[in-house]
């Protein structure tokens, strides 16, 4: 096929529209032989039209067309470790480093230390744990806000919004970011405390775990703690949940 | 402008004529498919770090006490680096069909696996999230539909921050919305279609094309139509679409290629596109295609096809709306640099992707069909003899080529202008037409 050699000089040349040519017939053309009319043509969805294409879009889904290359190994990094207060994470690669940051770091709650996945999450957890106000608005008016992204709804108490989390939206009714406020004495902060897993004989098979908690303890201690000690009881006076102190722990997740 | 496309699916030692044989058989499969209207495919995401290499690249089988001793490992272990490890090995047998198996029968795992996904630790979790993609990719329903309880998790992630880990949480969904229409019923009313919508604002460019074959996958569902298209429409999704589809420095392939391919699932589904041609479609695509048009000639770059196909298409179906004549829509489009891109796109498909030169006629048919303006540019800019060149290439192609231009919009356009000047052009046109 032999294009033009001006097309392209067109190609980067200025916008424009071709004037339309003046109709005129030639007398001597006599009548059209054709009976035809522009027509534009639509194809929809499942037309065979489009089989072609689709394969085409399907092997590179499938990795099969594009230039097969490795991945290259993570970048390491001398070893660093994590800068926040109270945090000793180390790390040799940058996306480790990023994902914890996030994870543990960015969404975190100024009074009590929990992290969330995200800043929609956090605010969330603001208002309704830590906020008097919304306590004595959420008396006279829904307050509860649903946790679904879009979703307007409001509602009276925290658990008719499980309720409408689990019928409506279908999320699990054990959603681990809809956890219920505890109970707790303003004054102290909550230390949740370091027994060992085998003494309250934690079963592997549960996996129940308050996800916000801060980082700090193996999370099988968290988990039987958070079950089995009553949240009135507080150990230890001004240690603020979730930073240890380094002599008992090097390592945090 | 290609990211840099992950894992290796090239077995080692693997001849050209072999990765030939391998790929027609592919295909013949995948155009099977399309006749049944099964076409899915799925994306797997596989980090081969070289670390784990050394273990061998074969997925192992796992027996059920390994799986629950990985399990239980990861979720008490003491040290971290061992909690990790655990689960390293649990993802690796878990590329094994047979291990996938195992897993979802295990009385528990799931759960454990999904703790795991939302505990606190961060590269457990990162971990978890690509045990449930090993999951996401099996070709067994069961596997796949095993994986709803981390759907909300999946979802809810979707807001967070860390872009390598959003973006496996969108290949994972992604690869769960194409498995069974019980998974979009999961997905839709957790809310799917605002979380993308919240997430197309990212700047990271894994993250947007991870999230434009998650989009892709949940428009081509059987069902989008009715119970999925509407809802992306009446979101900021299209804005955003668009937005990432306009050439320019930003313009990122890889990202471009699963908008366009989302955008021409919703265009020929027909459920709105005068609302497409309102936030500028036809302009934003035009100017696409001309900047396609400028790279074909400068570079070799691989795939730029897999592009040009969807712009085509969706211009193509947005050209027959009413919408383009009553809304002023044929003004986004009236540039006659339209009709010079196309044609140096036939001429790279002719050399590239043959079987992909109807796409491209059809979009000719289309912009000649009620515009004598282009019909004018085609005579003008000489393109006749190229388009009649088409004609012997195949019996598509000549069908197309004839019925779109002598047939139809070309005829009328000739008959427009029976200058004497042109008449034995014309008459030459009309005989091969007719009978070459």
């Amino acid at each position: 096929m032999q294009l033009p050699p001006a097309l392209h000089a067109r190609l980067a040349g200025a916008p424009g529209a071709a004037e339309p040519l003046p109709v005129e017939r030639n007398p001597k053309a006599g009548a059209a032989p054709f009976r035809f009319m522009a027509r534009l043509v639509r194809f929809p969805r499942e037309h065979e039209f489009f089989e072609e294409g689709d394969v085409q879009r399907h092997l590179y889904l499938q990795d099969v067309l594009t230039q097969v290359a490795g991945e290259p190994e993570k970048p390491r990094v001398p070893e660093f470790t994590c800068q926040v207060a109270g945090c000793c994470q180390v790390f040799d690669a940058l996306e480790d480093y990023e994902h914890h940051y996030h994870t543990l770091h960015r969404n975190v709650c100024s009074f009590c230390k929990r992290a969330f996945p995200s800043g929609h999450l956090l605010d969330v957890h603001i208002l309704e744990w830590h906020d008097s106000l919304f306590q004595i608005l959420s008396e006279r008016q829904d307050m509860y806000q649903c946790l679904v992204e879009g979703c307007t709804e409001k509602f009276k108490t925290s658990k008719d919004r499980k309720d409408h989390l689990v019928n409506r939206h279908l999320y699990p009714a054990d959603f681990r970011f809809d956890k219920p406020k505890k109970t707790r004495s303003l004054a102290t902060p909550q230390v949740t405390v370091q027994v060992s897993a085998e003494a309250l004989g934690a079963d592997w098979e549960q996996s129940e775990g308050d996800a916000m908690e801060g980082c700090s303890e193996p999370a099988s201690e968290r988990r039987t703690c958070g079950h089995r000690i009553p949240p009135t009881i507080c150990f230890g006076q001004g240690v603020s949940r979730g930073f240890k102190s380094t002599k008992k722990r090097n390592k945090h997740q | 402008m290609w990211s840099g496309r992950r894992g290796s699916l090239r077995p080692a030692g693997c001849g050209l004529e072999e990765l030939r044989r391998r790929r027609r058989e592919r295909e013949a499969v995948l155009r099977k498919a399309r006749r049944e209207q099964q076409l899915i495919s799925k994306r797997l995401l596989r980090d081969d770090a070289p670390g784990e290499a050394e273990e061998g690249c074969v997925a192992m089988i796992l027996r059920e006490a390994e799986i629950q001793q990985f399990l239980r490992l990861a979720q008490r272990g003491t040290e971290e680096k061992e909690r990790e490890r655990a689960l390293v090995s649990l993802r690796r047998g878990l590329q094994h069909p047979e291990t996938q198996q195992t897993f979802i029968w295990l009385e528990g795992s799931m759960r454990t696996l999904v703790g795991l996904l939302t505990s606190n630790q961060a590269l457990l979790q990162l971990e978890a999230a690509r045990c449930l993609h090993e999951l996401s990719h099996s070709e067994q329903s069961a596997v796949a539909e095993a994986c709803l309880p981390a759907t909300s998790y999946l979802l809810t992630y979707l807001s967070g921050h860390s872009s390598d880990f959003i973006e496996l949480c969108l290949y994972t969904l992604g690869n769960l919305i194409v498995e069974s229409e019980a998974v979009r019923r999961q997905l839709l009313p957790q809310g799917i279609v605002p979380a993308l919508a919240a997430c197309i604002q990212s700047p990271h460019l894994t993250v947007l094309e991870a999230l434009g074959y998650a989009l892709s996958q949940l428009l081509q569902a059987k069902e989008a139509p009715e119970k999925i298209i509407p809802s992306v429409l009446a979101s900021t999704l299209p804005q955003h679409m668009l937005r990432l589809l306009q050439p320019g420095p930003k313009l990122n392939l890889g990202v471009a290629m699963e908008f366009a391919w989302c955008l021409h699932y919703i265009t020929c589904s027909q459920v709105n596109n005068d609302l497409l041609i309102t936030h500028g479609a036809l302009s934003t695509l035009g100017l696409l295609l001309l900047d396609l048009a400028g790279a074909v000639q400068r570079t070799e770059d691989a795939g730029l096809e897999l592009l040009a196909c969807p712009v085509l298409r969706c211009l193509s179906n947005l050209l027959t709306e009413a919408a383009v004549e009553a809304v002023g829509g044929q003004m986004q489009l009236r540039d006659e640099r339209v009709v010079a891109a196309l044609f140096i796109l036939l001429e790279f498909f002719l050399w590239k992707q043959p079987s992909l030169l109807p796409e491209g006629l059809w979009l000719l048919n289309n912009l000649t069909a009620n515009s004598p303006s282009f019909c004018t540019s085609l005579l003008s800019l000489d393109l006749i003899q190229p388009l009649l060149q088409l004609l012997p290439v195949s019996n598509v192609v000549s069908l197309l080529a004839a019925q779109a231009f002598l047939q139809q919009s070309g005829l009328q356009a000739l008959e427009r202008h029976e200058e004497t000047q042109l008449q034995d052009r014309v008459h030459a046109l009309q005989q091969i037409a007719l009978h070459g």
